[in-house]
């Protein structure tokens, strides 16, 4: 088990593991993707309040979960990378950045979308969701100026590595304040927690999405690293040796 | 070995000569301290020009305000924590030095904090008169800006110094920082607005002074490896 792991942080062996890693997540993602949009555009019933807007969620709330997710992905490799000096860790954390930030704006944008027609405003100051989401895009923008500030590699990826360390523990205290600045707001809010209970029809093609959109998270974070790797160790042998063959062969 | 004991200065006084030292390097050019207080106080005129000078309107918008300014007059005081330090090498005898870097990183916030934070809340009730705060809620700006400020210093040398040496630090700095210091500005200016509105005070207090206390556990071992990062 743990000479798994080991090999797996050598830069070669990964490149050459995550090639055939690959398929497994993108076909299963593109499957339950697939599934999920049909089904939660077609299949799941209108919404008895909000009529077909909220098929939005099946864009919405995966993205939204994966915002977080990429962070926390990012932030425990950069803490990795940190302490153990491990080069591919900081790959990881390199490439989930953009990732992140990515879902971040989708989550935003299907959010003001969604809320246009329900609440009648782009945007809602109110809603902690929102606004700390938006904290977040802000917090991966910094993290990427200041990769791309430094131009040492091993430099920029263990100066960043500290920011993002410090960044995940003041996540849950700025959505607290935010949550707490927001709750003296005067007005409705109008989605709520525990609303009423989702139906399968709705709720399958939502947890597909969910489960679809991690598995292509999980194949284009790995796509993402293998980029990363390569160009990383682009004066390495192995690379060198990989692109002759290549050639070769064609 | 006691040669040794006694050749090794202690931690504390280590902490207390480099803080002496950077005051006194403050007090030598006082535009340093100064610049920041005029611009809090531009921008803090800068805003009745813009949304007109309604008392109502002022009392309303006034807490908030005045916290935006302070934050970025720290902003604008936090790339020169250790510019100075970095372009002369006094860092680097920093890092090389026996004592612990993250005792001299928090040295170095609390003198920044003593030299930046410490005067805008010194200021702050000037403007606050002409913002038309009352005597009780100027006592609470005051008591959230000594305790805010102290998070700002300590959060902001963090990014000062990932950034140091770098060119162009002065935008990314700010890019780091304010995101991370949304809770201080959240809870500072909100607490000052509940006074106004006749509410209680000592929710976001409280939330303020332990956010400073986490920082003050956090800030230091951040800063210094950041420190050791940037100049390696």
């Amino acid at each position: 088990m743990w000479k798994f792991f080991h090999k797996l942080a050598s830069p070669p062996h990964f490149y050459r593991i995550a090639k055939s890693m690959i398929p497994w997540f993108a076909v299963p993602g593109l499957l339950l993707f697939a599934y999920g949009s049909y089904a939660g555009l077609f299949l799941a019933p209108a919404d008895y309040q909000q009529g077909d807007a909220f098929r939005i969620i099946y864009v919405h709330v995966p993205s939204a979960y994966l915002s977080m997710m990429a962070y926390m992905i990012m932030a425990v490799s950069a803490g990795i990378g940190l302490i153990w000096r491990m080069k591919l860790a900081h790959a990881v954390s390199a490439a989930a950045a953009p990732l992140g930030a990515w879902f971040t704006f989708l989550a935003l944008a299907t959010g003001s979308i969604w809320g246009r027609p329900m609440w009648g405003t782009w945007w809602e100051w109110g809603d902690p969701r929102l606004t700390s989401e938006l904290v977040l895009l802000f917090l991966y923008f910094g993290y990427m100026a200041l990769r791309n500030a430094i131009d040492d590699t091993t430099k920029a990826d263990r100066a960043s590595a500290v920011l993002a360390l410090v960044g995940a523990v003041n996540i849950p205290i700025i959505h607290f304040s935010v949550e707490w600045w927001s709750s003296l707001h005067q007005g409705p809010t109008l989605v709520k927690k525990g609303g009423p209970a989702m139906d399968t029809a709705m709720l399958y093609p939502l947890l597909a999405m969910i489960l679809g959109f991690t598995f292509l998270f999980a194949a284009l974070l790995l796509r993402r690293v293998r980029t990363e790797v390569l160009y990383r160790e682009r004066r390495k042998r192995w690379v060198r040796d990989l692109i002759l063959s290549a050639n070769g062969k064609s | 070995m006691s040669d040794k004991d006694e050749q090794m200065p202690s931690i504390f006084n280590g902490m207390l000569s480099l803080l002496r030292r950077d005051l006194a390097l403050a007090i030598k050019r006082p535009g340093d301290i100064l610049n920041p207080l005029f611009f809090f106080a531009m921008v803090a005129t800068l805003f009745p020009l813009a949304v007109g000078p309604g008392e109502e309107q002022l009392q309303f918008s006034g807490p908030g305000v005045l916290w935006v300014a302070a934050l970025l007059a720290t902003l604008l005081s936090l790339n020169s924590l250790f510019l100075a330090d970095y372009e002369d090498g006094s860092l680097e005898q920093l890092l090389v030095s026996p004592i612990p870097l993250s005792a001299m990183a928090l040295s170095k916030s609390l003198a920044h904090w003593l030299t930046s934070g410490l005067p805008l809340v010194i200021v702050s009730p000037l403007i606050a008169i002409t913002y038309q705060m009352s005597l009780a809620v100027t006592g609470v700006l005051m008591a959230t800006l000594l305790l805010g400020t102290i998070s700002l210093s300590l959060l902001g040398s963090i990014g000062a110094a990932l950034t140091v040496g770098l060119h162009r630090g002065t935008a990314l700095l700010s890019l780091l920082i304010l995101p991370l210091a949304m809770p201080v500005l959240i809870f500072g200016a909100r607490t000052v607005s509940l006074v106004a509105a006749g509410d209680g005070v000592a929710g976001g207090l409280y939330f303020l002074a332990a956010y400073a206390l986490l920082m003050m556990s956090i800030s230091p071992f951040a800063t210094a490896a950041a420190l050791r990062i940037s100049n390696e």
